[in-house]
């Protein structure tokens, strides 16, 4: 198997510990080109803590992390991003005194004319594109030049997932999107992520909710007290069977011992 | 109107809720003020405030009162103009008063005639070395650099040690104002050459303030450096996240606030044909007053500088108003201090009400 075209993200033997706590321990595994993973597990079982030595927001204590075929090391999200990797943070990362297409070309903004930090903005163009960005994601705000303090929850995340999935990348990391949305604007944001599937891009799913997982993603794997104990296909498997894994009742066979 | 225009996906929108821009609250505020003065001066002096009552002059309005008005803070205004911007980014100034008097002291020093009235200029700090009549761009560019040097300064000391900007420019307030009295040992300078007078004369402090402030609104609407500027006052850490060069951004807007208020030092010394170390004491308070009755919010991300010129107005309206209706300055300081609480009240209610809508 070619390595670099088919896998997007490799992790071998991803290890973190805060002091003498070992929130993540050696955990390996592969995320393939157009594949959505869903990472599943009780709270304090080591996702977020995944989510983060990937994205660059901690450093890791050991292992190796290969993205898009080369050994990476990110310092900080910043350099994530630019390498290819989108993501939805639980605090959102918004401006809440922009407006909406500000905010979604926040830091990289359309320039008409370059002139250093003084470049003009091309305000007609990202509106147009933030237009047809929200369009195409199905995404409803009443008035784009408001300033997204007044707007709800539901819509201030929906701006948030427009943003990764209005600019191309190789990856997309979610981590708990819909947690604090009602039933409509759930359903808007899994909106959002079909259109990731359609257009090919991978992406790593963070959530409690199994409906969603199964609706949504292709594999899902599964911590535990901060070891990786399952990785299954959606067709191998089911609700009562994740659960097992995530209770600690099943382990994996290939992990055997780990936990 | 059709909800497309403004939104997408369908969902209704009423224009009529669309809340009211803060400048236009702002101007309606100073309209009443002015409005509030013309009653208070027939019942109080038996004069107009704003219109002229001389048969001798054939104009509408009181011409020259309102040229006093706007010269008397047109100064102040320019240093606004960068405080207004280090506040939407969510920071304060205090330093600028002190910068400008700093500043006016080197470029004065740098400004001075050889000879007046035939006699060797006695105020000449830099008779010996030969530094004077010196071409006017010199005086200008010494000016502009030394502000720019200690608004670097300001920025450096908040970006990299990331100590709060009030401390900060508190420091700088001190500092600055002692470099104001070593440059010449507390001596005032005076004398400065006739290409200099010019830089301050009339109403050109008007003129200059009015280009400082177009200039500046149009960049802080339609430039990446008002964007960011906005973006950093409103979430820090969401403009960090967002890939915005935070630390950068800020020794940039600190550095832009402090070549204006050595813009405004040249301009003040240049007007007043001097230069002394008490000069623009208490300026950076005015300043800071100006953008918060303009509606610049001190928890940053709003405001403008449309607003904070027309704060600048304000102040200069209830100033001359003050003067024009006989009153002791005494009360002008005590109202000047309610008007500033009063406005960063309203601030907060008008937050509390957005969020609420």
């Amino acid at each position: 198997m070619n390595d670099t075209q088919e896998t997007i993200l490799k992790v071998e033997g991803l290890t973190k510990h805060y002091g003498g706590v070992h929130a993540l321990q050696d955990a390996s595994c592969e995320i393939r080109r157009g594949e959505h993973v869903a990472i599943m597990g009780d709270n304090g079982a080591g996702k977020s803590t995944f989510v983060r030595q990937i994205t660059g927001v901690e450093q890791r204590t050991a292992g190796k992390v290969v993205f898009d075929g080369r050994e990476v090391s990110f310092p900080g999200p910043l350099a994530a991003r630019e390498a290819g990797i989108e993501t939805v943070f639980q605090n959102l990362a918004l401006a809440d005194d922009l407006d909406v297409p500000s905010n979604l070309f926040l830091g990289r903004e359309k320039v008409l004319f370059n002139l250093g930090p003084f470049s003009i903005l091309d305000r007609r163009g990202m509106r147009k594109a933030t237009e047809e960005g929200l369009m195409r994601t199905g995404v409803k705000i009443p008035n784009l030049n408001n300033s997204i303090r007044n707007m709800s929850g539901g819509q201030r995340q929906c701006v948030a997932i427009a943003r990764t999935a209005t600019f191309p990348s190789k990856l997309t990391i979610m981590d708990e999107p819909t947690a604090a949305l009602g039933v409509q604007e759930t359903a808007q944001v899994e909106e959002i992520i079909r259109t990731l599937k359609e257009s090919g891009e991978s992406l790593i799913l963070v959530s409690h909710n199994m409906r969603q997982v199964f609706d949504l993603v292709d594999r899902i794997i599964v911590f535990r007290r901060g070891r990786i104990v399952a990785n299954l296909n959606k067709e191998d498997t089911d609700g009562q069977d994740v659960v097992a894994y995530i209770t600690g009742a099943k382990t994996g066979a290939e992990y055997a011992g780990a936990a | 109107m059709s909800d497309t225009a403004h939104g997408v996906g369908g969902l209704t929108f009423d224009a009529k809720k669309r809340s009211v821009p803060t400048e236009l609250n702002v101007f309606l505020a100073l309209i009443l003020i002015v409005v509030i003065f013309e009653i208070l001066g027939w019942w109080m002096v038996d004069n107009s405030f704003l219109f002229n009552t001389s048969d001798r002059i054939d104009t509408l309005f009181n011409i020259q009162r309102i040229k006093i008005m706007i010269l008397q803070f047109s100064i102040i205004g320019i240093i606004a103009i960068g405080v207004t911007q280090v506040i939407i980014m969510g920071g304060i100034d205090l330093s600028s008063g002190s910068v400008l008097g700093a500043v006016a002291m080197v470029t004065m020093s740098f400004a001075q005639a050889s000879e007046v009235n035939g006699n060797p200029n006695p105020r000449a700090l830099f008779l010996e070395q030969g530094w004077v009549d010196l071409p006017v761009l010199v005086p200008i560019m010494v000016g502009l650099s030394a502000g720019a040097l200690a608004g670097f300064i300001n920025g450096f000391l908040i970006a990299v040690t990331r100590i709060p900007p009030f401390i900060a420019t508190l420091g700088m307030l001190l500092s600055a104002r002692g470099v104001a009295l070593w440059w010449s040992n507390g001596n005032p300078l005076s004398f400065p050459t006739e290409s200099y007078k010019i830089i301050g004369a009339g109403m050109m402090p008007v003129y200059i303030f009015l280009f400082i402030a177009v200039l500046f609104g149009l960049i802080m609407k339609y430039t990446v450096y008002g964007k960011h500027t906005y973006a950093i006052g409103s979430n820090e850490q969401s403009a960090r996240m967002s890939g915005i060069k935070v630390e950068r951004h800020k020794i940039l807007v600190y550095t832009i606030a402090g070549i204006l208020a050595g813009l405004a030092a040249i301009v003040l010394s240049s007007k007043q044909e001097t230069a002394q170390t008490g000069m623009g004491v208490m300026y950076e308070l005015d300043a800071i007053a100006m953008a918060v009755i303009g509606g610049v919010s001190l928890s940053g991300g709003r405001g403008s500088v449309l607003g904070a010129t027309i704060g600048m107005l304000i102040l200069g309206v209830i100033l001359s108003g003050f003067i024009f209706l006989r009153l002791d300055a005494y009360y002008q300081e005590i109202v000047k201090g309610a008007i500033i609480v009063g406005a960063v009240v309203l601030d907060q209610w008008r937050q509390q009400r957005a969020m609420a809508r």
